[in-house]
Parts: structure tokens; sequence; C-alpha cells
């Protein structure tokens, strides 16, 4: 079933590319702002989709990758007055690190015990945000002035601010993550990540050393989440520790298994979806996260595989 | 104030938070050990029971005395009732699968959250205690109601302790509890007890959160630290050991309002999250719990 040509598979993901591409072009003002935002942070789902859909680790700690990278990031521009592309590396650099240190630490519990650890090590993360609030700007957060996020490269200079230029970046840093998703699924990485998912006994069994893989795993995923942090904080100008709260945790979650766990174009789906209820929703109630919570228990009660995954169970076996 | 009394002051504040935090997380814990659900909400039924109480007793005229007696008495059914439901529609019907039932508690988790934010408000309101008698001791005087839910949270451990080791239904919960297939195939009903248990602990939950509330106002945010606190005394404690649940509840609730009188209250939670999470990482079965199974 998944031996389809890759030419297909690759025409499709550049076609989804392609299609974002044109958008940028006929959407209003207000969607064109939204989907740069959904798009930053379809690079946080997707980053999450590798950890939980393809080895099936369970973190309720993304929001600390994420806001790693949304500091790493802003308080370097903030504070050091660094250029955009060295506080995006240095964002990225900040999740990486990070996702190593809590890697080594919470691979040692599996299950129910290393979705706790993860929850209480990004609470600890959030409550550090809050304490150093002299730095970080605490609940209240920072706004990253404009002058700052301006990339100039010779003589040209690119101003993040200008509508066109903000979602061009976040398109190109989405097509980056989403390529590289769809390579790491299929290679033969990919593939023994799955295998730890179906049967980690087995796999270690078949000469595969699963611990190194997975904290590859939760390094790699860690590295995508902060670079949408660090997206986040360079394209929309502001870094706040609700970024690191709990709902952050959770929020990745809900975007990957509404658009399908294990799929490469679920976490998009999931994001554009969720993204597009609250949005409607919130248009004539406030009681938004009721709509999350519902959308929670009837996903996992009616659709456990998500919109995406559904669609290739009936239909699209090949669809990666 | 010396130190010595200011010490006393803050033990005195600790042993307050300690017997509420313990009740709370017994009910986490229950849940737990019989049917190895980890409930996110459990902290969002502690909000329920809070709000409830204001709701019914200032429903009721009179007294404060019989308005607070009968929040203590309806509130936790009510919220025993709504967790029972939320057993029944969602968690059976997910086959108390690990992952599915966390999600699904998150969902209500928000959904709660929201009913109470949208029914009663973001304000936070208080509950007048049943009595006002004030201990005085040679320093400071103090709250005799603080004291009160000591003893009353005391008491209720002690019954739970007696009803789980002494009786009929006890056995049958750690019976479940120890070996849900065999339990079944004895003639134990165990979706029934599964529904009884899940109610059981969010009670404990709604009588923990109406005997603070009249000393903590209701919010409907206030459900997250106990959530939080009930996590790490549940963890420290060893899950599903009532002897060390309680003991761990001593233990943080003392340190807490220890650290937090004399440094920063965010300190004291960096440092109990920090120093729990390093137990769960290279300590799984708890400082006091026996090896799981």
């Amino acid at each position: 079933m998944r031996d389809a040509s890759p030419a297909k598979i690759y025409a499709l993901h550049i076609g989804v590319i392609a299609l974002l591409f044109a958008l940028n072009f006929v959407l209003p003002d207000y969607h064109q702002g939204l989907f740069a935002r959904i798009m930053a942070l379809a690079v946080f789902a997707m980053g999450y989709n590798l950890l939980f859909g393809y080895v099936g680790m369970l973190s309720l700690g993304h929001a600390m990758f994420f806001s790693a990278g949304l500091y790493g990031a802003g308080l370097t521009v903030y504070h050091l007055g660094w250029g955009v592309p060295e506080a995006f590396v240095a964002g990225v650099a900040c999740g990486a690190v990070l996702a190593l240190v809590i890697g080594l630490l919470a691979l040692r519990t599996s299950g129910v015990a290393f979705m706790i650890v993860t929850m209480m090590f990004a609470q600890v993360f959030y409550l550090l945000v809050l304490y150093f609030a002299a730095w970080t700007g605490g609940d209240q957060g920072l706004v990253i002035q404009q002058a700052s996020r301006v990339i100039t490269i010779g003589g040209a200079s690119l101003d993040l601010t200008n509508p066109t230029v903000r979602y061009m970046s976040a398109l190109t840093l989405f097509s980056v993550v989403l390529i590289a998703t769809l390579a790491i699924a299929r290679s033969r990485f990919g593939r023994v990540l799955v295998a730890i998912r179906e049967n980690e006994e087995r796999t270690k069994m078949l000469g595969y050393d699963t611990v190194a893989n997975k904290l590859a795993a939760v390094v790699i995923s860690g590295a995508i989440c902060a670079a949408s942090g660090a997206a986040y904080a360079l394209l929309f100008g502001y870094v706040g520790s609700s970024f690191a709260s709990v709902q952050y945790s959770i929020l990745p979650l809900l975007w990957v298994l509404l658009g399908g766990a294990a799929t490469t174009l679920g976490p998009l789906i999931g994001t554009l979806f969720m993204y597009y209820v609250t949005d409607i929703a919130s248009s004539f109630t406030s009681a938004y996260l009721l709509i999350v919570g519902i959308a929670l228990i009837l996903l996992v009660l009616f659709a456990p595989k998500g919109i995406l995954g559904s669609i290739r169970q009936r239909w699209l076996g090949w669809l990666p | 104030m010396h130190f010595g009394p200011h010490l006393l002051l803050a033990a005195l504040e600790g042993l307050v938070t300690s017997a509420v935090l313990a009740l709370t997380a017994l009910g986490l814990s229950l849940v737990f050990g019989v049917m190895r659900v980890v409930n996110v909400a459990h902290g969002e039924f502690f909000m329920l029971g809070a709000v409830l109480a204001w709701a019914i007793s200032t429903a009721i005229a009179g007294h404060p005395a019989i308005g607070f007696v009968a929040a203590l008495v309806i509130g936790p059914l009510l919220v025993g009732l709504v967790a029972f439901l939320a057993e029944w529609l969602v968690l059976r019907r997910l086959g108390y699968n690990p992952e599915g039932t966390i999600v699904a508690t998150i969902g209500m988790l928000y959904i709660i959250q929201q009913l109470a934010l949208s029914f009663y408000g973001p304000e936070a309101r208080p509950v007048e205690p049943p009595f006002s008698y004030r201990i005085l001791l040679p320093w400071f005087g103090y709250s005799g109601y603080k004291l009160s839910v000591v003893a009353a949270s005391a008491l209720l451990l002690v019954l739970t302790w007696l009803v789980l080791t002494r009786t009929r239904i006890g056995l049958i919960m750690r019976a479940t509890q120890y070996d849900r297939e065999t339990a079944q195939a004895f003639g134990i009903p165990v979706e029934r007890v599964y529904a009884g248990v899940f109610a059981i602990g969010a009670m404990l939950a709604a009588i923990a959160a109406v005997l603070i509330v009249p000393i903590s106002q209701a919010h409907y945010l206030m459900g997250q630290d106990p959530l939080l606190l009930s996590f790490i005394v549940v963890i420290i404690g060893g899950l599903g050991s009532l002897r060390g649940t309680v003991v761990a509840a001593i233990l943080i609730g003392l340190s807490d309002g220890i650290i937090s009188m004399f440094f920063s209250p965010t300190l004291a939670k960096i440092i109990a999250t920090l120093v729990v999470a390093m137990v769960l990482v290279f300590r799984p079965q708890g400082l006091f719990g026996t090896t799981q199974r």
C-alpha cells in the first residue's frame, strides 16, 4: 500500500507548497496574516508529530521547546541587539540543547511517566520565565521593535513586518521543514522510529539502539519546535510567558491528533482547521476553550486517527 | 515577630495546605491506583467543588454554618455525579487506554473551566466560614476554622483508610486494583467499580475544595495549582500508596508553606517541581512506594 512512486508523493507536497505560495496573492489581508501564523505554528505541530506520531511518545511539555526558540531568538535580539539570522540560529540551538538535556533525563521513563515528567520540566521552564521576569518580561512579555526585525543582505533589506515578506518567510520555513519531515519519514531512520512505536522490544532485539534513535528524535523534534518559536518571535515581534504555559504543550497535540498523527501533511491540516474553527467560533462566543475541549474528546472517541489518518485508511493508502 | 513564632505560623499554614492537599491527592491516587487513569481534570473537580460551595452557600439564607454544611454535602455529591457521567460517557468508551484517557481528561479540563468562566465569571468570591473563633496563642491569634480543616481532613483520611482495608467495598476495590481480569472472573462488576472510584476520587477533591474555600476564595482557575501539587504528592508518595500520599502531602505542604514564607513562592514551586521530576526519572516507584507489579 505504501509503495507509491516517490515522484507522486513529492509532487503532492510540492503542489501543496505551490498552492500556499499562490494563496499569498489571492488572500485578503486578514487571512494572509492568519495563514502566516498558521504556517509558523504548523512547523511546531510537525516537530511535535515527529515524536508523537512516528515514535509514539506523547509529550506534554513541548511548549518548553517552542518557547526556548521563542526566547532564544527574542531575547538575543532584544537584549544583545543580534541580527535576525543569528537570533534564529540561537533560538534553534537553544531548543536543540534543551531537548538533548531533557531527552537524556526523560527517556529513562516511558508511557505515563514520560508524559508527567515532560509536563513537569515544561512547568519548571514556565516558572523560570516568570521568575526571571526582569529579563523575559514575565507574563507581560516583550515587544520586539520593527527596526530590529529587518534582514540586511548586501544592499537589499527584508522587512519582516511587511505582510508579504512575513508570509513568504513563514512559507519558506514551512516548506523546508515539510520536505525534511517527508525525507525523515521515508528514510531508514524514520522506519526505525516507526518500528520503535510498533514494538520497541522487537526493534531492540533486531539490533537497533532504540534509546539513541529516540534521543535523536527528541532532539530533532525539539529543534523543529524551537525553529517555529524563533520564527514566531521574529515574524510577529512578541515573546511572552503564555507561550511556555501548559496550554501550548496541549495545542500541538490537538493539531496533530486532528490532522492525523504520523502523516506529513496532517499537522498543517490540523492547525489550519483548528485556527479557522476557533476564529469562526470566537466571532459569536468567547468560550473558545469549550470548543477545544469538546474537539479533543470527540476526536479521541470517534476519530483517533485524525482527518488525514482516516483518509489514508479508507481511500489513499499511499499517503506518507 | 521573632523567628520562632514566624516559623510556627509558617508551619501552621503549611499544615492547612497539607490537609487539603492530602485529600485532593488521595482522590488522584485512588483513580490512578485502581483504574490506571491519569486524571488531568482532577483539579477542575476541585474547582467545581469550590464554585458549587459558593453557589449553594449564597442560595441558603440564615446562619453561615447552615449554608456551609449544605455545601459540604451537596457540592461533592454533584461533583461526583459529573465525574460519574464523564466516566460513563467518555472514559469507559475509550477502554481506559492510558493515552486516550489523558487526552480526554484534558478535554474535560477545558470544558469544565470554560463553563465555570461562562456561568460563574472571572471574579474570585469568598464563602463565609461556618464559625469564626480565634485561638489565642502567646504570639498571635490563629483561626480556629483553619485548625478544624486539618481535623476534618485527618478524619476523612482515616475513614478512607478504614473503608479500603476493613470493608467489603474496599476489598473489591483492592482486588480490582491488583488484577482486573481475575477480579472480573470472580464476578466483580469491574466497570461499576471503576465508575464508583472515579466519582469518589472527584468527590474527595470537591470536599477538599469546600473545606478550603472559606480560607481562599473560589475562582475558576483555582484548580491548576492543586492539580500540579497533587501530581507531585502522588509521585513522591508512590502511586497508589495511601500512607505514602499522606506523608508526602505533609512534607510538600509544610515545605511549601515554610519556603514560600521565607523565599519567593515561584522559587518554591520551581524547586518542588524539579525535585519531583528528578524523583520520577531516577526513582519511578516514588520515595515511599513499594515496587510496582
